[in-house]
């Protein structure tokens, strides 16, 4: 166990020296304690319409940071409101991949043979559908809540981690720990989760930082076109979708969400590619 | 090769009808029906309309209907467009979104191309870093945050082009679109072809090239070009699928009246048969362009070629 914990503290350092994802890494805990805790800083509820001030520009003495759309809703608030719904979202979904990509891919790489050509060939299929479509069609036909935006982008993310951890798993089963292991009578779900699992945790950290944009853009996709998160509730993408429909005399409106957007996506690239870097130096 | 064009076509036949089953299962999925409205409508009206539809019919039955319409061409009515039938809606939408995607594509290509190239010549020069840093920004900022930032500066502050509507033939409606469109494609192919420049610069036959006094133009542009392209040509799967999603901001924004925007329409109002027709038409175009690609793959790369070379 000294090994792996020598090999996570290597990348810790090497990630510290890796400036651009340090400062993302900042800037983005930032980010998300502002969602959590920053609309009880502000005095505005991120639903209360205000007649006497709707579309206001940014104007710090009044309160409104970044100014009011077009029904008098606080932008800074409901800016706020939509990133944390947008990453909640984001993350569950990473996680719904990460579960059913990790097992499939470690089942398949434990498994070889016919099992495993019938796995991945399963995945092969499902990447010739245009996933995207399908949860659209999903969109139609059930309710647009946030619990099944989540489960139905998740459901579509896993093919690629799949394919990574089943290569990365099947490399681990020559291993002579894995032969130990099953010498000492370990059984398959013994090996794959406690052995293969656990040794496949760097990939599948750095392939989940780089999910995690993916999955947001998804669903700010789908909120922007109006199939995904509605009203009242606010998600990055309809609010995006807000002030496009305002631009032309507000653009504040347009402007706070999709700079926050902007920023986020950054910061998750640029922490999975130090992540990467930091966890398989052989890359550079 | 055609033996492999074949087989390769009759291999989409399948994946095809995958999509057609999924799509048409997903859809009768749905706890309510097409006909609910915001006031429920008289048992015998509805009964009349679900007959009208055949929603009658068991489930093997409409869907048996379904598909041996689709073969006729003929992907059933709209339920919300009801003067429409979807077969209409997809032939005045696709032109307008054909010409979308292929010029979005050619643009990317011709832009992306080159500007990779030029990164690798100038590895580590200022325009190598610029390239990377204008690639990394048009990967991560999404097209519906791009296309009202470019109308807004374009369309409203400078007046350059339409920010918004679709007259056939004018070619300044399509700047906005396309450009907008084919940005993050262009970003992808930008940094896939420095990679591979670099890495193709440093192999044997470009410095056995070298060695033989070829001229630096020469080298780069059709010793190196060719080999460096494979990644590329690969991408170009994904990138049809970029595109066609993307195709779907950009005519909701932009106003085109195109597949996409139907589509869209389609979901907000759950015209069940409208999305599907939509979905269906989109797969087969993402099956083909994927075929496509693989032929040229196979033509550029012998390898990949079943049989080897000849």
């Amino acid at each position: 166990m000294s090994g792996a914990r020598g090999l996570w503290r290597d990348a810790l350092r090497r990630l510290r020296r890796n400036r651009a994802a340090v400062a993302s890494l900042l800037l983005l805990a930032l980010l998300v304690l502002l969602a959590v805790a920053g609309p009880s800083a502000s005095r505005y509820p991120p639903d209360e319409l205000d007649w006497a001030m709707m579309g206001v520009p940014p104007d710090p003495a009044s309160g409104h940071w970044l100014g009011t759309d077009r029904l008098g809703r606080d932008l800074f608030v409901r800016t706020l409101h939509g990133a944390r719904l947008s990453l909640a979202i984001a993350l569950l979904a990473t996680l719904v991949s990460l579960t059913i990509g990790v097992t499939w891919g470690a089942v398949a790489g434990y498994a070889g043979g016919r099992l495993d050509a019938l796995m991945m060939r399963f995945v092969d299929v499902l990447y010739a559908l245009p996933s995207i479509f399908f949860v659209i069609i999903l969109t139609v036909v059930f309710d647009r809540s946030p619990a099944l935006l989540f489960f139905a982008i998740g459901a579509i993310g896993w093919l690629t981690m799949a394919r990574v951890v089943r290569g990365q798993a099947m490399s681990l089963m020559h291993r002579d720990f894995i032969e130990a292991a099953v010498a000492a009578g370990a059984g398959p779900a013994r090996v794959i989760f406690r052995h293969l699992v656990p040794n496949l945790l760097g990939t599948v950290v750095v392939y989940a930082t780089l999910m995690i944009p993916q999955m947001i853009l998804i669903e700010s996709f789908l909120s922007f076109l109006g199939i995904g998160i509605q009203e009242p509730l606010a998600s990055l993408g309809n609010l995006v979708a807000d002030g496009a429909a305002e631009m032309e005399t507000a653009p504040w409106i347009l402007l706070a969400p999709a700079g926050c957007l902007v920023t986020i996506v950054f910061c998750f690239n640029f922490i999975g590619d130090g992540l990467r870097d930091a966890l398989d130096p052989r890359e550079r | 090769m055609l033996r492999y064009i074949l087989t390769r076509l009759l291999g989409a036949i399948p994946t095809l009808a995958v999509i057609v089953l999924l799509a048409f299962l997903l859809t009768r999925l749905a706890p309510g029906g097409p006909f609910d409205e915001e006031q429920a409508l008289p048992p015998e009206i509805r009964a009349n309309l679900e007959r009208a539809y055949g929603l009658d019919q068991p489930l093997h039955v409409q869907f048996g209907r379904y598909a041996a319409g689709l073969l006729r061409g003929d992907f059933g009515p709209s339920f919300k467009f009801k003067d429409f039938s979807v077969t209409e809606l997809i032939a005045t939408g696709l032109p307008v979104s054909l010409q979308l995607g292929a010029l979005a594509m050619l643009l990317a290509v011709l832009l992306g191309v080159p500007a990779g190239v030029a990164a690798a010549l100038s590895h580590n020069r200022a325009a190598d870093h610029l390239v990377m840093a204008l690639a990394v920004l048009g990967i991560a900022v999404p097209v519906f945050v791009v296309a009202p930032l470019a109308a807004l500066v374009f369309g409203i502050y400078l007046q350059w082009v339409p920010v918004a509507g679709w007259s056939p033939g004018n070619a300044r409606d399509m700047v906005l679109p396309t450009v907008t469109l084919a940005l993050p494609v262009i970003a992808y192919v930008a940094r896939l072809m420095r990679g591979s420049m670099l890495e193709t610069l440093r192999s044997p036959f470009v410095r056995a090239a070298r060695a033989r006094g070829v001229p630096r133009t020469r080298l780069v542009w059709r010793h190196a070009l060719p080999a460096a392209l494979t990644p590329v040509v690969s991408y170009l799967g994904p990138a049809t699928a970029a595109v066609l999603t993307g195709s779907l901001v950009v005519e909701t924004i932009f106003g085109l009246p195109g597949l996409g925007r139907y589509l869209v329409q389609g979901a907000l109002n759950r015209d069940y048969t409208l999305v599907m027709g939509m979905v269906i038409v989109y797969a087969t175009f993402m099956i083909l362009l994927n075929l496509l690609v693989d032929v040229a793959y196979a033509f550029l790369d012998p390898r990949v070629r079943p049989g080897g070379r000849r």
